[in-house]
Order: structure tokens, then sequence, then C-alpha cells
């Protein structure tokens, strides 16, 4: 299982990275495409959406199974991820590179208050 | 209670991810459930299906007791080693569960039922059996393999090279007893291939012999994509106590020729055949994206439905379905699917939708 240092992560198996350009990209982990098997459709929000913190905003079907991704802070949808959406098995692959969506945050500091990677490792081993 | 079969050791040094299925701890799948599907349809796979339980039946009336038991009719067997599937019916009409039962002679019989429904399986069984001159033996001392796909007889051979003239002239649906063994030319995936029924001492032995041969681990995740394409029921998904087999595709395995043979639930499926209307089981395939689940609202010119069982087909790279829906929709409709408050088009076909490698529609 992999959980890079550089990024932020929820308890729902989401990660968040803050760019330079102050978007935040939102993926899901490792640990969760592991769990979900193969991944043959995504269902993402598209941009100029507004979502609250916690809101169901897209879906990752499996083979086996559909499973809800949650917007780890409130923002605006400013972009998602279309190659990913013609291959979803890119994120197998890779659930860092393979990203889903990207939000303008509405307030930035928000990001603070998500898991840091030491964190998230703990609850993804026990989970 | 946990359970595990004989080859759970084997799964987990294989690295299979173990999920738990009506109580039975089974590997899901051994990495790609995907590549595990397609290896089954243009290769050869295995599945250890050993959480199914094999029942032996010996006894003079025993032919008399399935023509009884079961809606379909044992008296068709005449060669030995000769299989009928069936369902085991309530009085009321509602699947008990559905089994595949080999003839040996008429006094011999073994019945190899779903490993969910085991227990109540045979407490229906003893029960009905009480009027009767007949044993039940359930034999958890076997193990069940099943070796399925375009090369699994051949690969079989390669590691059994001396079962090769005990199996090779085996029929579709026809199974032969060599060494201890019953060597079955079934299975539940829509691909040729054997379901071997071993002792559970050997089956690691057995498992690690065809590995070698070039058969290639599958789990139960490939199993549902490999028989839901193959438009093959599971039970207490597709049908359960609440359905009759004539509302879930299973009309076929009813057997009403012989007027004289009451078998249970008889005059409750002739009472709803009277009353009409019969709901269908059909096949839908997804036009939009999206993929199709059990349970899901299915809009027709002729009222709603339901689906059944659903996921995404690797061999067609689009969704399917088996559904029940109401009297009047047809192959070749057009209907709508609720998905997520979304309605999807979806075309209903008939349930079978890929087999023997290919496609099928």
């Amino acid at each position: 299982m992999s959980v890079p240092a550089n990024l932020k992560y929820t308890k729902s198996h989401e990660w968040a990275l803050l760019e330079a350009d102050g978007t935040v990209t939102i993926g899901i982990t490792d640990h969760a495409q592991e769990a979900l098997g193969d991944i043959v459709f995504l269902e993402l929000p598209d941009a100029g959406r507004t979502v609250k913190a916690g809101e169901e905003c897209a879906v990752v079907e499996s083979v086996k199974a559909a499973s809800d991704i949650y917007a780890p802070i409130a923002g605006e949808v400013v972009a998602k991820n279309d190659a990913a959406i013609d291959a979803p098995e890119s994120v197998n692959q890779d659930a860092y590179a393979a990203w889903l969506f990207k939000l303008k945050p509405a307030n930035a500091a928000d990001l603070g208050a998500l898991l840091d990677a030491s964190a998230y490792e703990k609850i993804a081993t026990e989970s | 209670m946990i359970q595990k079969t004989p080859l759970y050791e084997t799964h987990v040094a294989a690295g299979a991810k173990i999920v738990d299925f009506a109580g039975w701890q089974m590997p899901i799948n051994y990495g790609s459930q995907i590549e595990e599907h397609h290896c089954v349809r243009t290769n050869a796979g295995m599945f250890d299906v050993s959480h199914m339980l094999a029942i032996d039946l010996v006894g003079a009336e025993s032919q008399a007791f399935l023509r009884r038991l079961l809606a379909n009719d044992v008296a068709k067997l005449t060669v030995p080693g000769k299989a009928l599937y069936s369902c085991m019916l309530q009085e009321d009409g509602g699947v008990i569960d559905d089994l595949i039962v080999y003839f040996f002679t008429e006094t011999k019989y073994r019945i190899v039922v779903n490993a969910g429904t085991s227990e109540k399986d045979l407490a229906w069984m003893r029960l009905q059996a009480a009027d009767f001159a007949v044993s039940l033996t359930p034999r958890r001392d076997l193990a069940m393999i099943a070796v399925q796909g375009p090369q699994a007889r051949e690969r079989f051979w390669t590691a059994f090279p001396v079962a090769r003239s005990y199996s090779v002239t085996l029929g579709v649906f026809q199974a032969a007893e060599w060494d201890g063994w019953l060597i079955a030319r079934t299975g539940y995936t829509g691909e040729d291939g054997f379901e071997i029924a071993i002792p559970a001492t050997e089956a690691a032995t057995v498992w690690q012999k065809l590995i070698e041969a070039g058969v290639k681990p599958a789990g139960l995740g490939a199993r549902d994509t490999l028989r839901l394409e193959a438009g093959m029921n599971l039970y207490g998904q597709d049908m359960d106590e609440t359905q009759n087999p004539l509302e879930s595709g299973l009309s076929w395995t009813v057997d009403f020729k012989d007027a004289n043979r009451n078998f249970i639930g008889k005059s409750a499926l002739v009472g709803r055949q009277a009353a009409g209307s019969l709901k269908v089981f059909l096949g839908l395939l997804l036009l939009d994206k999206g993929i199709l689940r059990a349970h899901q609202k299915v809009v027709t010119a002729h009222g709603n439905g339901e689906t059944t069982s659903g996921s995404f087909s690797p061999t067609l790279n689009q969704s399917i379905a088996l559904a029940r829906l109401p009297a009047g929709v047809a192959i070749g409709d057009e209907v709508q699917v609720e998905i997520r408050d979304k309605l999807l088009k979806a075309k209903v076909v008939k349930p079978v939708f890929a087999r023997n490698g290919k496609s099928q529609l």
C-alpha cells in the first residue's frame, strides 16, 4: 500500500493535493483502488459545480460495486479528468497519477484539517 | 460459524483476496478479476467450489423420491453419469434451491447444492425423505474444483493423463467415476470444462498439478461475471423462495410432461400459469454509460420491472443485467433503468450474452 507523504487524506479514502496555482487535485487512494478491484466506470462532477465538504460528488464503479466519492473540502469544481473517464483502469494502475477532479477551495486553510500520511496509513491498515 | 475449504491455505499462499461468502472464507480474486474472467473465456481457469455440498442419495426408492422432490424429472436420466439441472420448490412454487443431480442407477444419485442453502436443503430433503426408502449422506469429505475454458479439458488431461480415457468421451452434462473421483463435464461459466469432486485430502495436490499444466486460479468475482454473461441464474439473487421458476427464466427446467407425476410445487405452478400475465425474465444491455446492478428499477411500456443481477461484462466491454419484467416486454424493446436518480437507456436481449469465448448478441 502506497501512501505518499506529500498528500492529505480523508477517512473515506480520498487524497488531496494543493497545487501551486491554488487549486486542489483529488483522487482515491491506492488502498481504495485495491479494495474496489478492477475499476470500470467513473462518474465525475462537471466544472462549475459547488460542493460542500463531505458532499457526495463522484462515483467510482468496479466490477464488484459502486462506491461514492466525497469532496474532502468545500469549493468549486474546476476540472474533471476526462482521460481517466476514458480509461478507468488507470486508477488501478496508479491511483495517485489518475486524479478524478480539481477544486478551487472555498478556503485553502480547510486542507489543514485533513489527515496526514501517517494518520491515514493507520486508518487504512485497520480497515 | 466461519468455514474454510480444504484449499483455503493454498489460496492465501497464492495472494488471494479472501472474502466471506455465505459463511465461507473464499477467494474473490488473485489479482485482477477481469484477467481471470478473460483467462476462462480464452484459455483455462479453475475455481475452488468446495463450499458447495455434494449429497449422496441411495435406496430402493431414490428415483421416486427425486421425482417428488424436484421440478425437473429424473426419469429422463437413463445413462449412468448423466446430470440434470433442477429447482427444488416449496409447495407454493417458491425456489428453495437450484441444484445438479447426477444419475448412477435408479437407486444411487448424487445431488450438488449451493453453499449458502446447504443446511436448509438437507433439512428439507430429510423431511421429504421420511416417506421413502432412501438415505441421504452429505459429503463434506470431498473437495470440488471447476476447471473451465476452451483449453480446460486438454490441460486437465495434461495434469492427469490416466484420466483421459475415462473422460474423453463424456458428453455435455455427463460424468464418470475414476479412482474415487467424479469427473463431470459441467460448469457455471458458459465454457467447456470439467467439475471434479475429489477427496479433500487430495485437493491441494490436484490444484498444484493443474497449475503446473497451465490452469490459472480464478476467484468468485470472475465466476459471477462469467455466469452472468452465460445467462445462468444465481440462487438468492435471480430467484429465491419468493419467486417461482416460471418467472425466473427457468421454465425449461420444470417438467410437466408426466401427468401422473406430482412434484412439490406443481399445483402452485399450474395455478400461476392459469392466472396468466407471467413476468418475463430477460437480459438487458445498457446503451448509455454506467453499470447495471441488482435491484435497479426498470421502466418499460408495460410497467416497472427490476434487475436481479447486473455487472460490467468484460467480454462485451459494456454493462449487462438479468431482469424480471412485466408481461408484454419483448426482446428488442428499449427500456430505461434508474441508476442514481437518472434514467439510462437499455435494450432488452435474450439472457445469454457471451459463451464459448465470444459474444452471443
